[in-house]
């Protein structure tokens, strides 16, 4: 993809070097609005901010190490309707990819979009990250110390603390399909920021002054994500392992997801559960007294709630097929269940039986939305 | 288990199935009585949740019925319904539950006979594979 340069890094403080880099985004109109990570004033996380006035580019961290919300519901809301202006978005490869998706759910337009990818080392849990910043004395030494790591891809989370399980397994440390990528990757932090550009916004960049490119890439950058994602699906597939054998029969299933409260905060942190109406919010599978006690007739008794198993089997069939992995149903669960292992190892075999990939390509039409006549004559048991 | 009599909850499309069942019906064809047939205006409209909420209810086998592929009144909404039957026996395979408890078939408005050997033939598959053991289980 396109054209690139390479950022020189001012005073070994990269995340600086970006802040005056959007600073231009903005000053020189590529961009009329930017959502990036902004320090809280609590100090203790970040959040995605929409910043028009490049005073607040203050405290902006586009490599702060933590997902607290998917930023891909919130570029919705940013595209749905006309935003009247360019309103670029820094994000990770995990919320591009559900951009993606939601685009050929008709959930996002991109036509005033751009797209800024940051390399991605993994996130720690929010909880984790408030915990680590007011454990240090200043807090962009977390992003720092994960950012060590970058240059040869050797990733080690800092302080005792691990990386969210959804990241150690991730198979996409660099973005695809962004309009700019920020590469850490393959580079020393401290030193240079890879810059890559879609060939429309090198002319652009050039004739405004932000930043000369040319044609050649990073070879030291592929060289580390191929490494890492090499490593990563290493990983995953230990973890899918250890959860298939874990869960071999319905029960097993029932054991793994006996602590759920049936909160539904997996399929509200999920952003491809986009639906304005989901079934589980309406009376639809609401019963009277008297089944519930036909039920506890025919068994004995019954566990109260009873749509436990149903919630987590609908969920997979509506939308397994364009799980990205960014694992925030893992995050949003207060029991800990394994749901986004469950959802990324049934997603695995579901999306492979259509050679399938979430988030690779918009051309390629969602599984649910299109079919073939001349496939699964025999899968599908149809005669 | 020698008297076990499998319940079936069956979506069968209004325009083919639905209609085959009927003809099977006037024209005398035997069949088993262990179906409850559910009228469904395409196997396209047949949401997963269905499926789900019948065999997590208890049923022993659920049927989908629709038109032949081509023969869609509504032009494709056979072929999603297959993608969408294929997507649900896969996830049902993977956590461990017997798809063979869920069928899809193509019967049109003419094939009487059809609908009243396909219920028959899952039946006896059914009773091979025993009662679902959703049937049993307190914790769902």
């Amino acid at each position: 993809m396109g054209k690139s340069a390479v950022l020189e890094v001012k005073n070994n403080d990269p995340v600086e070097t970006l802040r005056v880099f959007f600073h231009d985004l903005l000053e020189k109109k590529i961009v009329d609005a930017l959502l990036v990570p902004k320090k809280l004033p609590s100090g203790d996380g970040y959040c995605q901010t929409l910043i028009r006035d490049t005073e607040m580019l203050r405290d902006v961290n586009p490599l702060a190490p933590t997902l607290p919300v998917q930023s891909a519901r919130l570029i919705s809301h940013l595209s749905i309707t006309d935003p009247g202006c360019r309103v670029g978005a820094v994000l990770k490869s995990c919320e591009i990819r559900a951009v993606i998706e939601l685009v050929k759910f008709l959930q996002v337009k991109l036509d005033k979009l751009i797209l800024i990818g940051v390399d991605c080392p993994g996130t720690y849990e929010p909880l984790d990250y408030a915990k680590m910043s007011r454990e240090k004395e200043e807090g962009a030494s977390i992003t720092g110390g994960l950012l060590k790591g970058a240059r040869d891809g050797k990733i080690e989370p800092q302080d005792g603390y691990n990386l969210r399980l959804a990241c150690q397994i991730c198979e996409y440390p660099n973005p695809q399909n962004a309009d700019i990528i920020i590469g850490l990757f393959g580079h020393d932090p401290q030193k240079e920021i890879f810059i890559q550009l879609r060939d429309h916004l090198a002319g652009e960049f050039a004739e405004k002054g932000i930043l000369a490119t040319a044609e050649e890439g990073s070879p030291s950058r592929d060289l580390v994500i191929e490494r890492l994602t090499e490593e990563r699906i290493k990983r995953r597939d230990e973890v899918f392992d250890a959860f298939r054998s874990r869960v071999e029969s319905l029960q097993d299933l029932m054991d793994t997801l006996s602590t759920c409260i049936r909160c539904h905060n997996c399929m509200v942190a999920c952003p491809i559960c986009y639906c304005k109406e989901c079934v589980f919010r309406t009376p639809a599978l609401e019963h009277k007294a008297d089944q519930f006690l036909r039920w506890a007739d025919r068994k004995g008794g019954v566990r109260m709630p009873t749509d436990t198993l149903l919630f987590h089997l609908i969920r997979l069939s509506h939308m397994v097929t364009s799980c990205i992995g960014c694992g925030l149903c893992d995050s949003a669960c207060p029991n800990d269940l394994p749901v986004a292992t469950l959802f990324r190892a049934v997603g695995q075999k579901v999306q492979g039986m259509f050679d399938y990939t979430p988030g690779r390509s918009v051309d390629e039409e969602p599984p649910v939305a299109t079919f073939r006549e001349d496939e699964l004559q025999v899968e599908s048991g149809a005669l | 288990m020698g008297d076990f009599e499998p319940r079936i909850i069956a979506f069968l499309c209004h325009w083919c199935t639905y209609t085959g069942a009927d003809l099977a019906g006037t024209t005398r064809q035997q069949y088993p009585p262990n179906i409850r047939i559910i009228h469904m205006m395409c196997s396209g409209a047949v949401d997963s949740i269905y499926v789900l909420k019948a065999l997590i209810d208890g049923a022993d086998g659920v049927l989908i019925g629709g038109c032949h592929p081509g023969d869609c009144h509504y032009q494709t909404g056979n072929y999603k319904a297959r993608r969408r039957f294929a997507i649900l026996k896969e996830i049902l395979n993977q956590v461990g539950f017997s798809e063979d408890r869920i069928w899809l078939r193509w019967i049109s408005a003419s094939e009487g006979k059809l609908f009243a050997d396909t219920v028959t033939q899952m039946v006896e598959e059914l009773k091979k594979l025993g009662p679902n053991p959703m049937k049993k289980l307190w914790v769902v």
